[in-house]
């Protein structure tokens, strides 16, 4: 049975608005945590410091829903001792809200460096960091569209084009490597951008887990692992 | 050291089983088999013959003039319909224990005593008194009677009745156990305690056991068996059929969504 019909109501009723409840908030964890990617980002081009604090404030009401989430997905499966797909869904809803809180971490990571780094460098490689962000943000975007649309296919693309995240980390993180050979003054900047590409990079993955969830909880099944595009000659590769 | 270890060997088969009652069909072709290191759980809504697949197992149904079977059942291979078959000592080979709880209306210890007696299994009055403590102090029901072992079985609540019915279901030492339903008047721990007797007996007696409790078809057995309109419509491992069932009515059954 690799698709889910949610047409059919439960018999008991409140099981359905928990269900849909929670679903609203995984869309507004969700919705907190690409934003606080794009501010961050933002940020950083204009070294906007105020909005850069905004994304550490904001972080803490992303925590805040993530702790709502996962008392009320612990108390729906204390109550409802849910089945099949339903079990699947809480489970993987569980399991969401956390990767999704921690995307949320990394883009306030990335908005604590706006007041270190010293803005006047001109360091080329950085300048491909907003497209970066802009495919892991759109990559968060569509695994919680999978998951609003119980999405499996969307799922999988998702996992997919993870790779063009970890290829944009790839030359982002040799291009600046080569640049702080050159120009040793910049290593200190070029170290934090470094650090914001694997931020970024690590954004992806979390998307990529949470299509994961998003699969298993529509088929039932894994899915397949496919070859991820980390690179374990990178200095900086850690699975945390 | 082999690998034939692991070989199942089916205590139980089911071959296109068909039950009527008079024109009414209530079983419509249910083949399965039912080892002895797995217990079954039959699980289905309400009158979609759970009760009445169980009966057939041990001949009970011979009791229903109105109810007809077809279709093959063994018990180690042997046609259990086989006019040489000889009923009393089929269902003391698969005991059951029934939905509504029916103690014979004698004293605690000879609703125990009958079966051990009547199938000479207890050499003496010593040895009876042993197997009346062991069954009972496994059905979880021997501190709450152990005093009071000459009153009658009826005087009982219905929870203790129905572990008085489990105690001799157990005491004639079956080989498979059919159990209809036999926590729905029992409180939590008494359920606690006879799920617990279900995890003991595993391996040493085929278990089949119905229940309206998903978590406890979860909990206490390694096979499903989802019962719809009286056919059975899915059978598997436990753990697939409540996390994956491969049919969208049992998983409209189990997950609350049914009718
Ligand atoms: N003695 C009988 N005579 C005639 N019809 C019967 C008899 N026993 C059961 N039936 C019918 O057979 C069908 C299956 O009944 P059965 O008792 O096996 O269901 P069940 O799955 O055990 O239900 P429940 O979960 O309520 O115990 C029902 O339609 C019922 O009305
Ligand atoms: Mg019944």
């Amino acid at each position: 049975m690799n698709t889910t019909n949610n047409s059919t109501e439960h018999t008991v009723k409140a099981f359905d608005s928990d269900i849909s409840e929670m679903r609203g908030l995984i869309a507004e964890i969700g919705g907190r945590a690409e934003k606080s990617i794009s501010l961050a980002m933002k940020a950083l081009a204009d070294n906007d410091y105020d909005l850069a604090r905004e994304v550490v404030k904001n972080d803490k009401q992303i925590d805040a829903l993530e702790e709502k989430i996962d008392r009320m997905v612990i108390q729906t499966i204390a109550l409802r001792a849910p089945m099949a797909d339903d079990l699947r869904e809480l489970v993987a809803t569980l399991k969401i809200s956390g990767v999704v809180e921690r995307i949320g971490d990394y883009a306030k990571n990335i908005a604590k460096r706006v007041a270190v780094i010293d803005n006047n460098l001109h360091i080329e490689p950085a300048s491909l960091l907003p497209a970066m962000a802009q495919a892991a943000s759109q990559l968060v975007d569509d695994a919680l569209t999978a998951y609003a649309t119980r999405d499996a296919d969307l799922a999988d693309q998702v996992c997919e084009r993870d790779r063009v995240v970890d290829d944009f980390y790839n030359t982002i993180f040799r291009s600046l490597v080569t640049h702080m050979v050159d120009n040793p003054k910049h290593i200190g900047a070029g170290a934090h951008f470094l650090f914001i590409a694997k931020n970024l990079e690590r954004i992806g993955d979390h998307a990529t887990n949470v299509a994961e969830m998003v699969y298993f909880a529509v088929t039932g099944e894994n899915i397949g692992e496919r070859e991820r595009g980390d690179n374990p000659s990178d200095p900086l590769y850690s699975e945390d | 050291m082999t690998t034939e270890t692991t070989t199942i060997t089916n205590k139980m088969t089911t071959r296109n089983v068909d039950v009527f009652y008079g024109e009414k069909q209530a079983i419509n072709g249910v083949s399965i088999d039912i080892d002895m290191e797995n217990v079954t759980a039959f699980i289905g809504p309400s009158g979609c013959g759970k009760s009445t697949f169980l009966r057939t197992m041990n001949r009970m149904n011979d009791t229903i003039p109105s109810c007809r079977v077809t279709g093959e059942i063994t018990l180690d291979g042997e046609d259990i319909y086989a006019p040489s078959m000889d009923v009393v000592q089929l269902r003391a080979r698969v005991g059951m224990v029934f939905q509504k709880p029916n103690p014979f209306p004698k004293s605690i210890y000879d609703n125990i005593a009958y079966g051990p007696r009547i199938h000479g299994l207890a050499s003496g009055k010593e040895e009876l008194d042993r197997i009346v403590e062991k069954s009972l102090q496994r059905a979880g029901l021997w501190a709450e009677v152990k005093d009071r072992l000459n009153e009658s079985g009826t005087a009982l609540s219905g929870g203790q009745q129905q572990r008085l019915c489990i105690a001799r279901a157990i005491a004639v030492d079956p080989e498979v156990i059919l159990m209809d339903e036999p926590c729905s008047a029992l409180d939590p721990i008494a359920t606690a305690k006879i799920e617990e007797l279900i995890h003991e007996l595993r391996g040493k007696y085929a278990i089949v056991i119905v229940t309206h409790n998903m978590q406890q078809a979860a909990r206490v057995s390694q096979r499903t068996a989802f019962f719809h309109l009286g056919t059975m419509v899915e059978y598997g491992d436990t753990s697939e059929m409540f996390t994956n069932p491969q049919e969208e009515r049992t998983r409209d059954y189990i997950t609350g969504r049914y009718g």
